[in-house]
């Protein structure tokens, strides 16, 4: 992962959505996605910069919990990115995530959000290119919603 | 025998089982009263606000409070209590999480004030009349408690030492409570450190007798409690009804599932969980169906098979959500429309 790219992303507020810096949270599982991310650094693939990656040993490594907190640490969207079915290094972490990413998007849409705030990616080590469109296309989406709805709870 | 201690109760919004669940203690009331004098507990009996207002500051030993924040004398009066108590217990879920009024954050005043004055049906209300913080009449002005958008817990307002989780908390844990409190009087005990839970570490399923399987467990189709009569040895969650065990702090005895109904998290989250409802989402989700043919399915047949759980927000956060760390729900305001 190109750090530049993860610092650039420092935010400038909610003001118009012109000029509507998105901040986006990345979980990319360590075996898969994390490589797949590191290849479209190394391969300088071209990236909206308002994203910052955390690495985690496998998708399901990401408690519903970890989003929740996103959101109310003020995330735009939260982007979890884990090996394609049948891939996972865990043999069936992946099938945890995405039963409860499925079932997150349900909740937080219960919670007022958009339930595009959510995304589930499968993104492999050799998939560079997809890494960056999905960064792509999720900032756009993201963007297109606007800022967090939340507000501090209140 | 020193003199007494002072004890005070008081209920915010809560239904008053916490109330009655404290004379449930039976004969151990006996214990209270040899070392305590009630000063204050409206459902009691009468007592004056401006009697405790005149009391000396810290001059109550231990304040319950039960039920939870959601206009402005529940605030006012924590804020009193706090002030006149050295000890200031939480007590039962909603003063703890917020409990079954705490969903009401999920909506707000303007939808409750319509609901409630408006739309049901045996209300009568043409010009809407709702209730007024304020209203100047000839005698003079009348004042009601502002009501308002977010439920908040006990510990979202003021200080509190001790939590004493369960709708409402079980004759053990009072009991257990009151003996802290006796020893700490009569014996000099020290009290158990500030901001302890006043129930167990463990989860509900620690605690419940059902057989659940150990290995390879799997839901095939969630049902609702009423939709099957559920085998009484067997653990719940296997036969397929949601119980919210797994994400719940013991203590209560297990005594729901005990008797053929699934736990819905009265005790709330466990130790070191902040967010019971995702701590259960995060279970139930791994339970589901995971077959051979998995890498097969597509990301549709995954939403479908989730989509069993009819009410995410409602099943798993029924007695947590002002706890939770989105605490309500939010508005989205952008262009595309929430469909």
């Amino acid at each position: 992962m190109n750090s530049e790219a993860v610092h650039a992303g420092s935010h400038g507020g909610d003001g118009g959505s012109e000029h509507f810096e998105p901040k986006i949270l990345v979980f990319c599982c360590n075996w898969c996605s994390y490589a797949g991310a590191d290849l479209a650094g190394v391969s300088r693939l071209q990236m909206p910069p308002y994203f910052r990656t955390i690495r985690v040993m496998c998708s399901a490594r990401v408690d519903p919990e970890f989003v929740i907190r996103a959101f109310e640490k003020g995330a735009d969207g939260v982007l979890v990115a884990g090996c394609h079915p049948a891939d996972c290094h865990y043999i069936g972490g992946n099938y945890r995530t995405r039963r409860r990413m499925a079932l997150m998007k349900m909740l937080i849409q219960q919670f007022g959000f958009d339930p595009d705030r959510l995304r589930l990616e499968w993104v492999s080590a050799g998939e560079g290119e997809k890494f960056q469109k999905t960064i792509i296309e999720f900032t756009n989406t993201v963007k297109e919603m606007g800022p967090t709805p939340y507000k501090g709870g209140v | 025998m020193a003199e007494k201690i002072k004890i005070a109760q008081y209920w915010g919004a809560g239904c008053g089982g916490c109330d009655v669940a404290l004379l449930d203690i039976d004969a151990k009331i006996l214990d209270v009263h040899a070392i305590a004098d009630v000063v204050f507990w409206p459902i009691g009996f009468d007592g004056k606000l401006k009697d405790i207002e005149s009391m000396p500051d810290k001059s109550i030993t231990v304040s319950f409070y039960n039920g939870a924040i959601r206009n402005s004398e529940n605030e006012h009066i924590a804020k009193l209590l706090r002030q006149k108590s050295v000890v200031m217990i939480a007590f039962g879920s909603c003063a703890c999480y917020g409990g079954t009024p705490g969903l009401a954050n999920v909506t707000n005043k303007k939808e409750i004030f319509e609901t409630v004055y408006k739309k049901t049906q045996s209300t009568d209300n043409p010009e809407f009349v709702t209730p007024q913080a304020h209203l100047k009449v000839k005698e003079g002005e009348l004042e009601l408690p502002e009501f308002w958008d977010t439920v908040k817990t006990l510990d979202q307002v003021v200080d509190v030492d001790y939590f004493m989780p369960g709708c409402p908390p079980t004759v053990n844990l009072i009991a257990m409570a009151v003996d802290a409190v006796a020893n700490y009087v009569t014996k000099g005990t020290p009290l158990p450190p500030k901001g302890a839970v006043i129930a167990s570490d463990k989860t509900l399923c620690d605690e419940c007798k059902r057989e659940r399987v150990e290995k390879g467990r799997r839901i095939e189709k969630i049902y609702q409690a009423y939709e099957i009569t559920p085998d009484p040895k067997k653990c719940l969650l296997d036969q397929g009804i949601i119980c919210i065990g797994p994400a719940t702090r013991a203590g209560c005895g297990a005594m729901c599932p005990n008797a053929q109904m699934p736990c819905r998290g009265c005790m709330g989250p466990t130790r070191g969980v902040t967010d019971q409802g995702s701590s259960m989402l995060s279970a139930l989700s791994s339970l589901l169906n995971i077959t051979d043919s998995e890498s097969k399915m597509s990301e549709e047949q995954i939403m479908t098979l989730m989509t069993q759980v009819k009410d995410p927000l409602g099943t798993f956060y029924a007695f947590s959500l002002p706890k939770s760390p989105l605490r309500r729900t939010v508005t989205e305001r952008g262009k595309r429309k929430v469909s």
